[in-house]
């Protein structure tokens, strides 16, 4: 078949390079990459408002990582948005939000945990998915731990504050098809938790699946 | 140049040992001593005393019970801490945990402030139970190389060194057998940041008036890094920050009828973590 006869494919517009990597990652499940200095990933929230959380490593030594904290130092401001340099705990630029179009993104939430449930929620929730089981499963066969766990970034999710500091995760501000790109900054593990939580609206009270696609 | 006087050990050992009762500003006191705690705490409790300097770090354990007290000296110390579970410190301090649960961003004394510091399983690993500082951070982090470098200069600069906070809890947690992957977010005690309805932060760094303080208990046993390093986000050229006290006494656990414990549902359920964590 001719890439003349392809479909026209809105989620892919504005993405320059040959595409590398194209794939869906269902609901409530995690996800692990590289993406090389240089190489962009397009995170496509697919059904709209589905919070996807994100660490990032250095490939060269992921004792070098993602941290919310210099991040929000460094550009003055907690929201994530166009332009942002997601920065790791040496203060270095990780991978930049070259384009999205959502508003802003949250980095001060974190991640949710069978153990952050039992206080948000209660302890019936025990056996629900979480995120941070998530992270352990995916972190595990690569030799990380939960100590490699961190802050993380919230694609997706609002999280806004308030004058007296009242803070908490409320209805999204994404919509079906809407997309964040993040162009990598140096050779880097990206891992991703496609959030499980049922609890509160940072999912629609509904997860669903995400797609990833890599750009050179 | 040496000095022809410590030529030989036996003197070398006399001009050291000459040394030992000297006394500067910053320094521990050992055995501990301090004439000013509080009400009811006695002498016989008290545990630690010690002045943090300008750019200095401390590691302590603290038992279940033990009251922690900071105290601002000059007006223009911050303190940043990193928080263990003494005993499995794969356990330790959750900043994000620590705000969302309490649905609040801010910790201190005000209506809906956090009072709790969470771990990232759920459980409480200290409570405010006073503060008359109510300028804390829980989002900017600590100073690095990179950037204290690009800020005030690289390592030494006129006989002065530019220390950093990250630098600081590393030592730190080294000092407890711990590495890198185990320093994680932190938050600082005396230096506030207020988040404006943009998202922008303001940092306020004061200087503040002498003598504020902060009094935590240490709601599980606990191991400390404490670094006192200036505010990330301070805006002054000059590497600025002031003398930080500890002072720590024992104390009993924290009773069921506690309002601190009982304050909000979710804390309830975090000391409910803790206490079915000690239930052995």
């Amino acid at each position: 078949m001719g890439t003349d006869t392809l479909e026209a494919d809105p989620q892919t517009d504005g993405l320059t390079g040959e595409i590398i990597y194209d794939e869906t990652v269902p609901a409530r499940h995690f996800w692990v990459h590289e993406v090389k200095q240089g190489e962009t990933l397009r995170i496509v929230d697919l059904r709209g408002n589905q919070a996807v959380d994100l660490l990032i490593y250095s490939a060269a030594d992921d004792t070098e990582r993602y941290s919310a904290q210099d991040t929000v130092a460094a550009q003055g401001n907690l929201f994530l948005k166009k332009g942002s340099v997601l920065r790791s705990n040496e203060g270095r630029a990780m991978m930049t939000i070259t384009g999205t179009s959502v508003a802003y993104h949250d980095t001060i939430g974190g991640a949710c945990s069978v153990e952050s449930n039992s206080l948000r929620y209660g302890h019936f929730t025990k056996s629900q998915h979480a995120c941070v089981e998530n992270y352990l499963k995916a972190s595990l066969p690569n030799g990380r731990t939960k100590r490699d766990i961190v802050s993380n970034i919230n694609f997706f999710m609002n999280v806004p504050v308030m004058e007296d500091g009242s803070l908490g995760i409320v209805d999204g501000i994404s919509a079906a098809g809407l997309t964040v790109d993040v162009r990598a900054q140096m050779d880097v593990v990206v891992m991703v938790s496609n959030c499980p939580q049922i609890n509160n609206p940072c999912n629609g009270f509904n997860p669903t699946p995400v797609r990833m696609i890599i750009a050179k | 140049m040496t000095e022809p006087q410590l030529a030989d050990p036996i003197a070398a050992k006399e001009h050291a040992r000459a040394m030992g009762s000297t006394v500067v500003e910053n320094m521990p006191v050992l055995p501990p001593r301090a004439d000013d705690l509080p009400d009811g705490v006695s002498q016989d409790d008290l545990i630690w005393e010690e002045t943090i300097a300008p750019g200095g770090y401390a590691i302590r354990r603290l038992n279940r019970g033990a009251r922690l007290r900071l105290i601002d000296l000059k007006g223009d110390a911050c303190a940043g801490l990193q928080i263990f579970n003494a005993e499995m410190p794969t356990e330790r301090l959750n900043v994000a945990d620590t705000v969302k649960v309490q649905w609040n961003g801010y910790l201190g004394q005000a209506e809906g402030q956090g009072k709790l510091l969470l771990s990232d399983m759920g459980r409480v690993l200290m409570s405010f139970i006073a503060d008359d500082a109510g300028t804390h951070d829980c989002f900017c982090g600590t100073s690095n190389e990179e950037g204290s470098s690009a800020k005030y200069g690289k390592g030494e600069k006129a006989g002065r060194y530019f220390l950093n906070g990250r630098d600081r809890f590393l030592l730190g947690v080294g000092k407890h057998g711990l590495s890198a992957k185990d320093v994680h977010p932190c938050i600082n005690l005396f230096k506030g940041a207020i988040v404006e309805e943009d998202g922008a932060i303001t940092p306020q760094i004061g200087p503040f008036d002498p003598g504020r303080q902060v009094i935590l208990r240490a709601e599980m046993d606990l191991m400390l890094v404490i670094a006192n390093c200036p505010h990330v986000l301070d805006p002054r050229d000059e590497w600025t920050v002031t003398p930080l006290r500890a002072t720590a006494w024992r104390g009993s656990c924290t009773a069921h009828d506690d309002p601190v414990r009982n304050e909000t549902p979710e804390g309830q359920r975090a000391f409910l973590n803790v206490e079915d964590y000690y239930r052995r």
